[in-house]
């Protein structure tokens, strides 16, 4: 087939829905497609699939600042692109932020796919210009929603009945991602990934039961990756402990690879919002015996327990015994690894990429061209 | 002061006239998409019972019994040659016979020992999914199109025209567990 997707935001900074489109576009070539990212740009080194849209800028919009392209330049650009393309689905990604997709739905004559992102069900830009949008959002032929709380917004502002397909993980990246000795302890390595200063990332609960575990253990060593104030977070350590932990701050991919990848077992403390879970499937897949809180999106993926194990969620003392479990019991991580090694494979963006085909040719299915 | 007055009465109806036309447009083009999910759901449906015949066809000599291969012969015929009217009453019949055939991924892994079984398989699941999300992409634009049709402007203009009544389409599609890919 042949796909065009849109990418609102500059692919020039970092963020969720960039590297899902990257991610989704490479998935995508190799189950071979004819792919086209059309993306506001001004970088000279793009990957060979990219068309750049031209120079992004930052707008207030939806309570943050997003890195956008629009005006009459643009405009016409996306028309060049989207007449060129001969595409046979256009696949828009954010259509509703103000931005190259709204511009690409205008002008697309082929069926078009949408998948939304944003989950807040309290969007007030969502709400405020839900009237002004509906008549270009009825262009879409098929909505995709990447979590259930995204769907929720989606459903609260606009209506409709959205797909739900996750965010994909390219597993491979982190089965193949080697350990670095020097992260290891002697007797055990834990690992922790979110923002130190984010309540809901639970590093308060994960110090606490570190300071308990470690006591005994002077070998355990725990690696911190995530970006945050670390003179506060070390506070939250006693002093016998604190030589043990390493703060890796906000690290690039490779090195949250490298760190999971380095960990016996991988702790997820976060007490709630997260809508998918998807730091467990990366824990899981670079071979990390996962111990994470029962919150709902991590009962899922842990598939009740089968997959890695479960604490009560904000229970100190509940996750520093199963997590001194855990490091006491070679035989129950490697037969817990064994199922999630196996089960990581529907998370694969190989998988994720087929459900997404699956929606180009519901849509595609020998139509003409649509107005 | 008339001729301001008399410039402003026709821009203001051309204004009207454009947001009435710029209406009318956007049904039109909703129907337009209707009628092409409708074509959508209904080839996916067709290959869905397609790919049951197929299944029986190759695996009703073989890993498949005799009265799980009557069921669903019968059941993909009734479907087939449904009109308008038991459409929806025969495809989820459909649907049920095949949760029935096929309750567990023991079933389907015996029927899939066959390799060309097994591809079977496979396109029928691929058919059940694209089922399910046909008539869920369908339905959603029948929903927004009769929410625009509800509108004052059209109703008393019917700027709908003729078009017919726009009806969402209700049936059970509901795959055998097994053959979900998640």
């Amino acid at each position: 087939m042949r796909i065009g997707i849109v990418c609102p935001y500059s692919l020039d900074v970092p963020g969720g829905v960039q590297n899902h489109v990257k991610d989704l576009a490479e998935a995508l070539i190799s189950r071979g497609h004819h792919v086209s990212v059309l993306a506001p740009s001004e970088e000279t080194d793009l990957p060979p699939y990219v068309v750049p849209a031209g120079r992004a800028v930052p707008v207030p919009y939806n309570g943050s600042v997003a890195r956008v392209s629009f005006g009459p330049v643009v405009a016409s650009r996306v028309r060049r692109w989207v007449r060129d393309g001969r595409f046979d689905v256009v696949h828009l990604h954010e259509p509703a932020s103000p931005s190259l997709s709204l511009i690409a739905l205008w002008a697309a004559e082929c069926p078009v796919v949408a998948t939304f992102h944003t989950s807040n069900v309290r969007s007030r830009a969502m709400s405020a210009s839900a009237s002004i949008l509906r008549p270009s959002l009825e262009k879409i032929s098929a909505r995709i929603a990447v979590s259930e709380y995204a769907r929720d917004t989606l459903v609260n502002h606009i209506g409709g009945e959205p797909v739900v397909i996750p965010n994909g993980v390219y597993v491979d990246r982190y089965t193949s991602a080697s350990a670095r000795p020097e992260w290891q302890g002697e007797s055990g390595t834990v690992c922790f990934v979110g923002r130190l200063d984010e309540p809901r990332k639970g590093f308060a609960l994960m110090a606490a039961a570190f300071n308990e575990v470690a006591a005994g253990r002077p070998g355990l060593r725990l690696l911190v990756v995530g970006g945050g104030d670390v003179d506060a977070a070390r506070q939250r350590l006693t002093p016998a402990v604190r030589d043990q932990v390493q703060f890796l701050g906000r690290a690039s991919d490779e090195d949250k690879a490298t760190a999971l990848r380095s960990a016996d077992v991988y702790v997820a403390p976060n007490t709630g919002g997260e809508s998918f879970g998807i730091v467990l499937v990366e824990g899981m897949a670079a071979g990390a015996t996962v111990l994470a809180s029962d919150i709902p999106a991590f009962r899922r993926v842990l598939a009740d327990g089968e997959l890695g194990v479960l604490f009560r969620s904000e229970q100190v003392p509940s996750l520093a015994a199963e997590l001194a479990a855990l490091l006491d019991d070679p035989a129950r991580r490697s037969a817990l690894d064994a199922a999630a090694a196996g089960a990581v494979r529907r998370y694969d963006w190989s998988a994720v990429a087929a459900q997404v085909e699956q929606v180009y040719e519901t849509v595609a299915v020998d139509t003409g061209r649509v107005s | 002061m008339s001729t301001f007055l008399t410039v402003l009465a026709v821009v203001l109806a051309v204004l009207v006239g454009l947001w009435l036309w710029w209406t009318a447009h956007r049904l039109d083009r909703m129907h337009h998409r209707i009628e092409l999910a409708r074509t959508s759901l209904d080839v996916q449906l067709q290959r869905r019972s397609g790919a049951v015949l197929e299944l029986v066809a190759l695996a009703g000599s073989g890993n498949l019994d005799r009265a799980s291969a009557l069921l669903l012969h019968e059941a993909a015929h009734e479907a087939r040659a449904a009109d308008h009217a038991t459409m929806e009453s025969a495809e989820s019949n459909l649907s049920e016979v095949l949760r029935a055939v096929l309750p567990d991924a023991e079933d389907v892994a015996f029927l899939r020992e066959d390799p060309d079984v097994s591809r079977v398989v496979d396109d029928l699941a691929g058919d059940c999914r694209k089922v399910e999300l046909a008539r869920r992409f369908h339905n959603d634009v029948v929903v927004s199109a009769r929410a625009l049709r509800s509108r004052r402007r059209v109703r008393w203009l019917r700027l709908a025209g003729h078009a017919a009544e726009l009806a969402t389409v209700d049936l059970d599609d509901e795959p055998p567990a097994a053959l979900r890919a998640d």
